[in-house]
C-alpha cells in the first residue's frame, strides 16, 4: 500500500510538468478584501485589474492569464490560508491583491519563500521597502509613508504651526504618521492610534477639540474614514480646524458616502482622475463605461498592477519560470502608467510625483477631486537605503 | 471641564445603546432562561431594514418603524419556530442553536443586501450640533439617542412596575415554575417577552445606523459588550441593564466576568 502510494506520487510528480505546456495560461492569484468594512478598496483594485485583463481579451501582454480572485475579509488568518492554497494546490505563478499591510506582512514572506512573484497593488509596509526587501516583491502603488510625507510637507508650507494626528493601530497606521512627521516642521500636539475598524470617533473628537490644534491630519482608510469625516463635520469641527488627509479617504467611492462633509478638503495622491495623459484618459473612460462609477486611486493601482505584469509577461514571452529575466522585466516597468511618469527604485518601490488635490463639486452636483499642485517630484521612499537589492537588468 | 462633559455625554450615548440591547437580552435570559446569541442578529436586521426603508421612502421615521416591525416579526418567527424547542434544553444546546442563527442571519443579509457596508446619513432635522454649554457644541443626533434611550427606559419601567404584564414578567423572573403552577400560560408570555426583546434590538440597530456602518457582522461586536453589561448589572434585572453600562470601568477596558458567570440560573 505504502509502496503503491509512493509510486503514485512519483507518477504524478513526473506527469505534472508535462501537463503544464506552453498553452497553459499564467495563473495569477489575487487575495483581496471584498466583504466588510474595507471592501470598497478591494473591489476597486479587482475591477481595475480585471479591466486590463478584459481589454487584452483574457491576455496580459499577449499571454493568456487566469486570475483566481479570493476574498480575505480583512482577516490575517483567512488571507494566509488562501495564500497557502493558491501557492500549493492551485499553483499560482504570480500573486497580487492584498490591501492591508498587516495581511501583507503575514502573506508576502510565504509567497517569497515559495519563489513566487508578488506584485502589491496597495499595501506597502516600510519593512518590505527597507531591510526586508525582496527580489520577487514589487509594489506598484507606493511605499506606505509616501502620501503622508507629501501632506506633511504641504501642511508645513501652508503655515499650520500645530497638528493633531490620527491613524489606526496597525503597521500602515504607524508608517503613515511616521511619514507625515518626517516632513512636517510644526509641533505635533496629539498623536492618537485607534483600533483598526473602529467606527465611532466621539471620544477622539472630544479630545481633539480640547487640544485646539491648527490642523488635523488623519489616515483612516475605507469605512473608518467615512465615519470620521462625517462625525468631524457633525461635531462642528470642520469650520474651526482644517482637515487634511491622504487620497485614501477622499476617493470617488468614499465621497459619495461622506457627502458635503468632505467638500473642500485637501488631500495627497500619486494619481488623480484629471491627470492629463493618454493612458489615464483611456483608463478613466473605459472604467466609467464598464462600471458606471468613477475610478478611484485603488482602481488605478489595480489597473497599473495588471499593466506592469502585462509588460513583463510580454518581455519574457510568458515564461515566468525564468525568474531572472522576469524580474528584470518587472524592474524595467516598461508601460505607460496612468499616473504618468513612474519608475522603480532599486528596492522595487516607485519613484514618482505626488500631487495635491482638492475635493470640489462637479457640474452634475457630485463630489470629485481636482489637482491643485504637486507636493513632490520624483519622490523616493525613506527606507530604500536599508535595502541591499541591486537591479538585475543593469 | 468641557472635555469631561463631552465625554460624559459620549459615555451616556454608548450606554443607552447598550441598554436597548441589554434590556431585551436580560428579559429573555432572566425570564425564559434562554441564552440568545442571535440577539445581535436582530440588531443587525433592524439596522439594515432601517437603511433600506430610509433609502426607499426618504423618511427616517419610516425607517425606524420598518426596523421595529421587521425585528419584532423576526423575533416572533424565531420564537415560534426555534426557541420554543429549546426552553427545556440545556444552555449548551441553546448556545449552539442560536450561534447557528448568527451564521444564518449573516449569510441571509449578505445574500439580500450584499457584502458591502451601507452608510446612512443622519436625518436632516437631527443633523448639526447644539451648544449644551457656551463653547461646547454636541452633535444633536447623539443627544437624540440619549433622549430616546431614556424614554425607552422610562416606558420599560412603567411596563414592568405598573402593568399586569409587568407583574407576570417579574413573577417569571422570580419563580418560573410557581408562575406556571398559578395557571399563567407561559407560552404566550414567553412569545411576548421575546418579541419585545427583538423590538428593542431592532430599535438599537435603527438608531446605530447613522453613527456606525450598517454591515454584516455588526451585531457580534456589540453583543459581547452587551453580555458584559447584563452580567455586571445582574442577569434578569432591567434596572441592572440600565445601570450596567455606567458601571463599566472604561470604554476600552477589558471586561472582568464574575467567576460564577451565569451559573446561578
Amino acid at each position: 500500500m505504502r509502496q503503491s502510494l509512493i509510486t503514485l506520487m512519483l507518477v504524478l510528480a513526473t506527469a505534472l510538468p508535462l501537463g503544464a505546456g506552453a498553452a497553459d495560461p499564467v495563473r495569477i492569484g489575487m487575495i483581496t478584501t471584498l466583504s466588510g468594512g474595507g471592501s470598497s478598496l478591494g473591489v476597486d483594485v479587482r475591477d481595475g485589474f480585471m479591466l486590463a485583463v478584459e481589454q487584452g481579451d483574457g491576455r496580459l501582454g499577449g499571454v493568456p492569464v487566469e486570475v483566481l480572485v479570493e476574498d480575505d475579509g480583512r482577516k490575517v488568518g483567512r488571507a494566509v490560508q488562501i495564500a497557502q492554497r493558491m501557492l500549493q494546490r492551485e499553483d499560482a505563478d504570480i500573486m497580487t491583491g492584498i490591501i492591508w499591510s498587516n495581511l501583507a506582512l503575514a502573506v508576502v514572506p510565504r509567497v517569497a519563500r515559495n519563489d513566487t512573484f508578488y506584485i502589491s497593488p496597495n499595501a506597502g509596509p516600510s519593512q518590505f521597502a527597507g531591510k526586508d526587501c525582496h527580489a520577487r516583491y514589487f509594489n506598484v502603488a507606493w511605499q506606505n509613508d509616501n502620501l503622508h510625507e507629501a501632506m506633511g510637507a504641504y501642511v508645513s508650507d501652508q503655515g499650520h504651526e500645530t497638528a493633531y494626528l490620527l491613524a489606526p493601530n496597525y503597521p500602515a497606521g504607524k508608517d503613515a504618521l511616521a511619514g507625515f512627521k518626517r516632513y512636517y516642521e510644526g509641533e505635533v500636539v496629539g498623536e492618537v492610534y485607534t483600533k483598526l475598524g473602529q467606527l465611532d470617533y466621539a471620544a477622539e473628537l472630544a479630545a481633539l477639540r480640547e487640544a485646539e490644534p491648527d490642523s488635523v491630519y488623519f489616515f483612516l482608510p475605507g469605512g473608518m474614514g467615512i465615519n470620521f469625516i462625517k462625525q468631524y463635520a457633525q461635531a462642528g469641527l470642520k469650520e474651526q480646524t482644517p482637515l487634511f488627509g491622504p487620497a485614501f479617504s477622499f476617493d470617488e467611492g468614499i465621497l459619495s458616502a461622506t457627502g458635503d462633509a468632505a467638500l473642500g478638503v485637501i488631500n495627497s495622491s500619486q494619481w488623480a482622475i484629471d491627470l492629463d495623459n493618454a493612458a489615464n484618459r483611456q483608463f478613466v473612460e473605459a472604467f466609467q463605461a464598464k462600471h458606471e462609477r468613477r475610478p478611484s486611486l485603488y482602481a488605478s493601482q489595480g489597473y497599473d498592477a495588471a499593466r506592469l505584469i502585462a509588460s513583463a509577461l510580454a518581455a519574457v514571452d510568458g515564461d515566468v519560470d525564468d525568474a531572472r529575466a522576469f524580474r528584470a522585466a518587472l524592474e524595467a516597468a516598461d508601460f505607460a502608467s496612468v499616473r504618468g511618469g513612474f519608475r522603480f527604485n532599486h528596492n522595487h518601490h516607485p519613484i514618482q510625483d505626488i500631487y495635491v488635490r482638492e475635493v470640489y463639486r462637479t457640474d452634475d452636483g457630485t463630489l470629485s477631486n481636482r489637482t491643485i499642485g504637486k507636493a513632490f517630484e520624483d519622490h523616493a521612499d525613506a527606507y530604500a537605503g536599508e535595502c541591499g537589492l541591486s537591479p538585475v537588468g543593469g | 471641564m468641557l472635555l469631561f462633559l463631552e465625554q460624559v455625554l459620549n459615555g451616556l450615548q454608548l450606554g443607552v445603546m447598550l441598554f436597548l440591547l441589554a434590556a431585551g437580552l436580560t428579559l429573555v435570559f432572566g425570564i425564559m432562561g434562554l441564552i440568545n446569541l442571535a440577539h445581535g442578529s436582530l440588531y443587525m436586521l433592524g439596522a439594515f431594514l432601517c437603511a433600506s426603508a430610509l433609502a426607499a421612502s426618504g423618511s427616517f421615521v419610516v425607517g425606524v418603524l420598518a426596523a421595529l416591525a421587521g425585528a419584532a416579526l423576526a423575533g416572533l418567527v424565531i420564537e415560534a419556530s426555534i426557541m420554543r424547542r429549546l426552553y427545556a434544553r440545556g444552555h449548551l444546546d441553546q448556545v449552539l442553536a442560536t450561534f447557528g442563527l448568527i451564521l444564518f442571519f449573516n449569510e441571509a443579509v449578505r445574500i439580500v443586501w450584499g457584502p458591502r457596508p451601507l452608510f446612512v446619513d443622519i436625518p436632516g432635522a437631527l443633523a448639526g450640533t447644539v451648544e449644551i454649554l457656551p463653547g461646547a457644541p454636541y452633535p444633536l443626533y447623539r443627544l437624540a439617542i440619549i433622549v430616546a434611550g431614556l424614554a425607552v427606559a422610562a416606558a420599560l419601567w412603567w411596563l414592568v412596575q405598573r402593568t399586569r404584564l409587568g407583574m407576570l414578567i417579574r413573577a417569571g423572573a422570580a419563580d418560573r415554575e410557581m408562575l406556571g403552577a398559578l395557571g399563567v400560560d407561559s407560552r404566550h408570555l414567553y412569545a411576548g417577552v421575546f418579541t419585545l426583546g427583538a423590538l428593542l434590538a431592532g430599535l438599537a440597530g435603527a438608531l446605530a445606523g447613522p453613527l456606525f456602518a450598517v454591515q454584516v457582522g455588526m451585531g457580534e461586536n456589540i453583543l459581547i459588550l452587551t453580555f458584559v453589561v447584563i452580567v455586571i448589572g445582574g442577569i434578569g434585572s432591567i434596572r441592572g441593564a440600565f445601570a450596567g453600562p455606567a458601571r463599566r470601568p472604561g470604554r476600552h477596558a477589558g471586561p472582568r466576568l464574575p467567576a460564577d458567570g451565569a451559573a446561578h440560573w
